[in-house]
């Protein structure tokens, strides 16, 4: 599908009018677009990425439940198994605990594992291999095992999938040190981030989002060249604003910029932050941040209690407090197990008016 | 490896005593008979005679006596609170790490659980950065942030060094994925106890380990304690080599080295054509599971002076040495005082190396720092930038 995107000599900032890449654009944009607008769906950029590594790279691989035949059980694989054989693209056993460990071990022995979670509910089965045999180990070791891995797959809620299918794990794996958790947003942030955790030396766990699979987002031509990669540990501020600082990550990032213009019209200038990466925490632009709109607000949509909203109030009051002209505020997941009913759900999870809401409450102006 | 070290330790040899025979260092084959069967599972088990020489038989004494004296220093650092937290003996275990490395090279690789002191230093790993590591010392094989659980030796395929039971178990396998995508002809020993044989895990990795033929060795170091459970009390079929069902298996008096050594090559020979398999090594730890467990509340102190009377690994490398006028007693309690002071010099160096500096709190978390913030106790106090 994506075999015809190769790795080619990068000629500065990729706007040449090449035949090669007006080729390549018209392989990618598998719907016809007007002449120099790229869009691009999260899943098309995630399997991209992926076959990138992977040609660019014999030692990536690729394991998980339904990666290879079924084509991915999201489709994020798909024609991988066709492209590089089974040696590259392995079907496991419904065993999350044996083939993670067999990840990591392999990792071990020098292999860059891509593993995929279905989704990061079942990684729970493997957790102590993530945290116990994979984050710790290059620490354990003082350097002489470095574990090169890759954790992927959706993270946090669906839609109606139920208690056990939708939690967040961010918090969970991002307070871990020696991990190194990433968020993508849009397909940009999918594309660099997922290439920069494949070749990442530490191990990654990369939280992607199911609902956001289908959307589209424009593309730059930088971000379609193979050699295209995301720094990790900085945020991207994808919307700047004078007023209030909102902070989040993944799906809640659309909703964020939703909240945003609503904001606009009432005159609240709201900057948006996409952290895109959990761990490392980029502290240095959430904190530039508020000292600039003197208020924050946190979004994820994870459970409240120790969440990643928690992390970044600390540490603005810790770093930023005489800047603050009002309480930092939390928007996260309610404090309950996910309910099923569309409506509960719909209750359970933060939405854009949540956002407004606490924007304003920020700025001292209730409706 | 042994044979090096026997050169090396000449010179004490080469002292002018008209009297003294040189000791062996005769590799001329020689034919042994294991002193018991192997039993097996799936699979036609090897044969009883193995081919050894005279020089390796000394070094396999040689080497057991080093390890045997490494765990009673620790036993005793242990006691002088100079090793703290866990520590894990393996005394009366050491054929199993001798007989192994007999029959494999360092490109195979093996990975443990945390009772690691003596593979460490079968996989070529120094007595005075074992010692250092114990007492969390820089010199130490994980600069003294590993401790007793946590000793590597990567250069010589050795993955640690484990505390988590039975998670070493999918890590070998992963090992043995590894050295098969690589198309390495190597193979990889995936140890773990009668303990950790019920984890689940195990069979999840064997499930994919045999659905693959990835070469992996499972073996399982039946010292018949799980902790304090006994075997009886913990698996409902302890005959571990027949667990594997689909994944053929052997059963091996641990005790004996050369029987450990014939099992070993059988089963690198195995794994290479056939993939997994499981050895099951019949062995015995004189300590309890750690240094806090006396080892005498689940078991009779008869049943421990029994096994060390009457199938302790060293005696029986020395009987067979003296049976086969390899060396003579006093060659061999020769050969023991200076494995004593080879270990108690290791211990007084280690004693003198340093600790880590306090800027080693922050350092190897990641490969590729990309400039990671860390805090220490107090944010404001201490917090670093990792490079």
């Amino acid at each position: 599908m994506w075999g015809i995107l190769r790795r080619s000599a990068v000629d500065g900032g990729g706007f040449s009018a090449s035949s090669l890449r007006r080729t390549r654009f018209s392989l990618v944009s598998a719907r016809s677009y007007a002449a120099g607008s790229k869009e691009m769906t999260v899943r098309d950029a995630l399997n991209s990425a992926i076959d990138e590594e992977m040609s660019a790279d014999p030692k990536v691989f690729v394991m998980g439940e339904e990666v290879g035949q079924y084509q991915g059980a999201y489709k994020i694989t798909k024609g991988l198994l066709e492209k590089y054989g089974p040696e590259r693209v392995y079907d496991t056993p419904i065993t999350e605990a044996g083939f993670t460990g067999i990840g990591v071990g392999a990792a071990y022995a020098g292999l860059k594992p891509v593993v995929e979670f279905m989704t990061f509910n079942f990684s729970m089965q493997a957790i102590d291999h993530i945290i116990n045999s994979a984050a710790k180990s290059n620490y354990m070791s003082a350097g002489q095992i470095n574990v090169p891995i890759a954790f992927r797959g959706p993270n946090g809620a669906a839609a109606g999938v139920g208690a056990q299918h939708s939690q967040c794990y961010a918090a969970w794996y991002a307070s871990v040190p020696g991990l190194k958790v990433l968020a993508p947003y849009s397909a940009e942030d999918a594309r660099g981030l997922l290439k920069a955790a494949i070749r990442d030396p530490d191990p990654v766990v990369f939280l992607e989002n199911e609902l956001l699979y289908g959307e589209s987002f424009p593309i730059s031509e930088e971000a379609l060249d193979s050699s295209f990669c995301l720094p990790i540990g900085k945020a991207k501020i994808e919307r700047e604003g004078k007023d209030v600082t909102i902070t989040t990550f993944s799906k809640m990032v659309g909703f964020a910029l939703k909240a945003a213009e609503k904001l606009a019209e009432e005159g609240i200038g709201a900057e948006v932050i996409n952290l895109r990466s959990i761990r490392p925490l980029d502290r240095a632009t959430i904190n530039a941040s508020v000292r600039k709109t003197s208020r924050l607000v946190t979004v994820e949509e994870g459970f409240p209690q120790h969440g990643v909203c928690a992390e970044i109030c600390a540490s603005v009051v810790e770093e930023s407090f005489s800047y603050l002209d009002a309480p930092v505020a939390r928007i996260a997941g309610a404090d309950v197990p996910m309910p099923y009913a569309a409506n509960l759900e719909r209750l359970a999870l933060p939405q854009v008016e949540d956002i407004v809401r606490a924007a304003k409450r920020a700025c001292y102006r209730s409706k | 490896m042994a044979l090096s070290r026997l050169s090396l330790r000449s010179t004490t040899f080469l002292k002018p005593s008209s009297l003294r025979r040189h000791v062996t260092t005769d590799t001329t084959p020689i034919t042994i008979e294991t002193a018991a069967p192997f039993t097996s599972h799936q699979c036609d088990p090897p044969s009883r005679s193995v081919e050894t020489s005279s020089a390796e038989i000394l070094s396999f004494f040689r080497d057991m006596a080093r390890m045997r004296r490494m765990e009673i220093a620790a036993d005793s650092l242990y006691k002088s609170k100079l090793i703290r937290g866990f520590c894990h003996l393996y005394d009366g275990q050491e054929a199993l790490a001798v007989g192994m490395e007999a029959a494999i090279t360092k490109k195979d690789a093996i990975i443990t659980s945390y009772r690691d002191h003596c593979t460490f230093l079968g996989r070529g790993g120094e007595l005075v950065d074992a010692f250092s590591e114990l007492m969390g010392r820089m010199r130490g094989c994980s600069n003294g942030k590993g401790g007793s659980m946590h000793f590597y030796k990567k250069d010589a395929c050795f993955y640690g060094g484990h505390g988590i039971v039975g998670a070493q178990i999918p890590l070998g396998c992963g090992l043995a994925f590894a050295q098969k995508y690589s198309k390495e002809e190597n193979v990889s020993f995936v140890l773990y106890g009668d303990g950790a044989a019920n984890q689940g895990q195990l069979f999840e990795a064997l499930n994919i380990a045999a659905l693959w033929d990835l070469p992996a060795i499972l073996v399982c170091e039946n010292n018949h304690y799980g902790m304090g459970t006994a075997t009886w009390r913990s698996a409902k079929s302890p005959a571990y080599f027949k667990r594997g069902d689909y994944v053929p298996g052997l059963k091996v008096d641990g005790m004996d080295v050369l029987a450990v050594k014939q099992a070993c090559k059988f089963a690198k020979e195995h794994a290479l054509k056939n993939g997994p398999i499981i050895l099951e090594m019949d062995t015995y730890r004189y300590h309890g599971h750690s240094m806090s467990d006396p080892g005498s509340t689940y078991r009779t102190r008869d049943e421990v002076s029994g096994v060390r009377q009457v199938r302790d690994p060293i005696e029986r490398a020395r009987k067979l040495l003296l049976s086969h006028d390899i060396a003579t007693e006093k060659e061999l309690k020769d050969m023991e005082k200076e494995v004593r002071k080879e270990v108690d010099d290791a211990v007084a160096q280690a004693k003198e190396s340093p600790v880590p500096e306090a800027s080693e709190l922050f350092t190897n978390m990641y490969v590729k720092d990309c400039g990671v913030e860390s805090f220490g106790a107090d944010r404001k106090e201490l917090k670093v930038t990792l490079a």
